[in-house]
């Protein structure tokens, strides 16, 4: 039996169910103090004081000063500091760090900061500070719209979205060889010795351990690294380990969340319902620092037309600062926000022009050979009109949608594709290794891919299994340790199986060749270890220019359509989902078990996304930080999730496969907010709280 | 104070006020219970008191003096509830896992889907969108009706 296209047992082992897998604040080192950040409570500003209104024996206390290298979080930008020096651009920006052997002694310092306050900037369109601005053009989308037979308008806005992994962001920084040790929860070890680096200097060593990691979402990608230089700093200073561990409401007011949009379309039409232009404006809140905003606005750019033909496109992004904590990776990476926006505006076409959704989508949606908003033109492997007629037909939809009218129950669907791997030239440049190592009892899988819940080490394991012809058991997984594994890219971007995958796959094939025959055991007896290493190579084909967004922005496309049915409370505006239908393509699922999880509890987030899930900003922090009032979906708020994993496979994905990771989260919400539609409500954002559906207007 | 953990009579010397999470955490040492929210609302700090499932965040110590108390190291590795949880992946990132379990525990003989999603409706889980707890559950001694 072969081990990619079963759901083999996974290689996480029983620890997770038994509470013996070791997660950060699990971790306990000798001498180990813990640290607390003293973050701003105002906006913007500057530091004008700072007292310390306790005893500080016991205290390790840093702040700027001790900075030993560059007081700069490195990524795309280098702006954000690990600690003010003067300048305060959000609340909850980190200005001072504690550490004491005492949790309790810890939490009872006080200390006042004065400042001298600025007027802080809140409101994205009025922002004139762009952290990136991005423009896709293709054929005349302005000479089109002038000569398309109808126009159809409107704008749709997101708010943010916080991750809501169920273990806060935390790590342990020890001192180890000259240099600092991270033990922590990430999803980006590598990410975190760059910055961790920079913050250092070249001459102390870093090495970054993941431990297990109670979940990511994207909210452990970039964030890690500020919470690992500051232990980093604290235990350079005490001399001793550091643990830090946020708790939820530091979690949730300081850490990155999905950016809020506003997006804007204007739509050419021909009377019969062909697109002839879109014209897509879209908006991102960037908050306080860049992070990873360029390339949030980058996807949510290349996606803002949706899966559909049309040859005359003008996007136009732009990305801004405003005075609130930065906002960052969150799975779907900008798509979600502005296929929300194209999916919602297409069933307002469709209501414009008397049609019904699904014939409008059935004329529109890319096939084979049609080309993208960027100009790229799809292969084989792209299944929009598949998706959309299994979604139809699964779930009787054209039936249902004339049958529900008039009822409190409603039918709404969404089309979307999601492009995996980075983008464009992004995995080229990445320069991604894997690494295999023979063992005296099998393989060892060497690759800084971390498992964060979402089946890495299996289906990694599922994939080396079957290239080197080995048993499944004889294949284990390194813990991701930057002093022990090879620097596979971030785990990110739905890269993980199909690119990481794909290195791996090409590992096991040339260890294969090389055994000549042997099982890894009896070559392993004769002629000891051997190390495979290899660097990823993207498919030969890809053009991309990165200067005027036109080319190849993806090696391959997920594609999704889901349908969401669902009845509203008359009396309190409150939206019972009753169904889920997920029909989802991503090339083949290694591992069919793990497959439907993502699917399932991306739908599920994104369902929290479209309903629920409301980030209250006051004066620029998060006012309802709490998971009280912050609410995600609870069993009873989650209805039957219908999983319909299509096949069509990717020539250049191990086995076949795509990624798959975020493809799940682009539709729940326009899915959702479409079947509000089907109810009259007029609704063009989200989350479509209760109060938001009583202010709706209602269509005709 | 004395209260039975996992079936042995166990005496700590925490401050009456401390969160049982924190003694069974630090003092006993029993890692599996785990801090998701601090204030009782995603339940992956549950226990099991004297039967019944508690979020050992927002219970002092003192309130558990005398009382049975069961953390998921106290099944064991071999409960068969843990292996579904781990093949049907009822289990992802498995934060919320020994809650989620522990929760599951006081399910009656058989119960139904509705039954299933009641009970476990205090512990959240991220990762999942609780179908495949909900296969596990099933699976290990549901009716298989809604």
């Amino acid at each position: 039996m072969s081990a990619v296209g079963n759901s083999v047992p996974r290689k996480d082992g029983i620890g997770k169910a038994t509470g013996a897998a070791r997660y950060a604040d699990d971790i306990v080192l000798p001498g180990m103090l813990h640290g607390r950040t003293i973050r701003s409570t105002i906006p913007r500003g500057r530091v004008r004081s700072i007292t310390l209104d306790f005893d500080t024996t016991g205290f390790t206390i840093v702040d700027y000063h001790d900075v030993p290298d560059r007081n700069v979080v490195d990524l795309i930008a280098q702006d954000q500091p690990f600690l003010v020096e003067k300048e305060i651009r959000h609340m909850a920006e980190p200005i001072l760090l504690l550490a004491h052997e005492d949790k309790e002694t810890l939490n009872a310092a006080r200390v006042t900061i004065e400042y001298d306050e600025d007027t802080p900037l809140f409101d994205p369109e009025q922002s004139t500070q762009f952290f990136k601005t991005i423009t896709i053009a293709k054929g005349d989308a302005a000479a089109a719209l002038s000569r398309a037979d109808i126009i159809v308008e409107g704008t749709y806005r997101t708010g943010h979205q916080e991750h809501i992994y169920i273990e806060p962001n935390g790590v342990i920084a020890e001192l180890e060889e000259g240099g600092v040790t991270i033990h922590g929860s990430v999803q980006c070890p590598f990410y975190v010795i760059k910055a961790v680096r920079c913050l250092l200097g070249p001459s102390r060593p870093v090495r970054v351990i993941q431990t297990e990691t109670g979940g990511g979402f994207g909210g452990k990608e970039e964030y890690p690294s500020m919470l690992a230089g500051h232990a980093a700093m604290l235990a350079l200073k005490s001399g001793r380990p550091v643990k830090m561990i946020y708790d939820r409401t530091e979690d949730m007011v300081a850490t990155t969340k999905r950016h809020p949009s506003i997006v804007t379309h204007r739509t050419g039409l021909t009377r019969d319902g062909r697109l002839v232009a879109m014209d897509v404006e879209v908006l991102m809140d960037g908050g306080a620092y860049v992070t990873l905003s360029p390339v949030v606005l980058s996807r949510g750019c290349i996606h803002a037309a949706g899966p559909y033909r049309c040859d005359n496109i003008s996007i136009r992004g732009r990305v801004v600062f405003t005075n609130t904590p930065p906002n960052g990776a969150f799975r779907g990476f900008g798509a979600p926000q502005t296929e929300f926006a194209v999916e919602v505006h297409m069933d307002r076409i469709a209501e414009t022009l008397g049609m019904d959704p699904v014939s409008l989508r059935r004329i529109n949606a890319l096939r084979p050979g049609d080309t993208t908003a960027t100009g790229q033109t799809l292969r084989a492997d792209s299944s929009a009109h598949q998706v959309l007629e299994e979604a139809v037909r699964r779930t009787d939809f054209t039936r249902k949608r004339t049958e529900y009218l008039g009822s409190n129950r409603a039918i709404g669907l969404a089309l979307f594709y999601h492009g995996a791997g980075f983008t464009g030239a992004g995995e080229k440049n990445l320069k991604s290794t894997a690494r295999l190592v023979l063992t005296p009892t099998g393989v060892r899988i060497a690759v800084g891919s971390t498992e964060i819940g979402q089946g890495t080490r299996t289906m990694h394991a599922q994939i080396v299994t079957d290239a080197l012809g080995i048993p499944y058991e004889d294949v284990e997984v390194a813990q991701p340790d930057t002093a022990r594994v090879a620097d596979s890219g971030p785990t990110v971007a739905s890269r993980t199986c199909m690119v990481v995958g794909k290195i791996l796959e090409e590992c096991a094939l040339e260890m294969r060749d090389t055994l000549g025959g042997l099982a890894p055991k009896e070559y392993y007896a004769r002629h000891g270890s051997i190390t495979v290493e290899r660097m990823y190579q993207p498919p030969d084909w890809i053009q991309w220019n990165d200067d005027t967004y036109e080319g190849d922005a993806y090696a391959t496309y997920g594609w999704g359509c889901d349908v969401a049915e669902l009845e509203v409370d008359p009396d309190t505006f409150e939206v019972r989902p009753v169904k889920l239908t997920a029909v989802q393509e991503f090339g083949r699922p290694i591992h069919p078990a793990l497959a439907r999880g993502q699917i399932e509890g991306g739908t599920v987030q994104g369902l929290g996304y479209a309903l629920l899930e409301r980030v209250v900003m006051k004066h620029g922090a998060m006012a309802n930080a709490q998971l009280t009032n912050y609410t995600i979906p609870t069993t009873l708020d989650t209805p039957e999730i219908d999983v319909v994993m299509l096949s069509n496979p990717y020539p250049g994905g191990p086995f076949g496969a795509k990624g798959l990771g975020e493809l799940p989260m682009d539709g729940p919400a326009p899915a959702v907010v479409n079947a509000l539609r089907h109810l009259k409500f007029d609704v063009r954002e989200i989350p479509a709280t209760p109060e938001l559906l009583a202010a709706a207007p209602t269509l005709a | 104070m004395n209260f039975v953990l996992n079936g042995v009579s166990t005496d700590v010397a925490a401050h009456p006020m401390t969160r049982l999470l924190d003694v069974l955490r630090e003092e006993c040492g029993l890692t599996g219970t785990k801090e998701g929210c601090g204030e009782g609302e995603c339940g992956a700090c549950t226990v099991l008191v004297n039967g019944e499932p508690v979020c050992s965040c927002i219970v002092p110590v003192v309130q558990v003096t005398g009382a049975e108390v069961l953390t998921i190291e106290g099944l064991g590795g071999t409960h068969p509830l843990q292996e579904l949880f781990m093949s049907e992946v009822g289990a992802q990132c498995g934060i919320c896992t020994p809650g989620m379990i522990l929760t599951a525990l006081t399910l009656s003989e058989a119960p139904t889907l509705d039954e299933v999603k009641t009970a476990l409706a205090g512990n959240l889980c991220r990762c999942t969108g609780y179908s495949a707890i909900y296969r596990a559950v099933m699976k290990w001694r549901g009716t298989g009706h809604a």
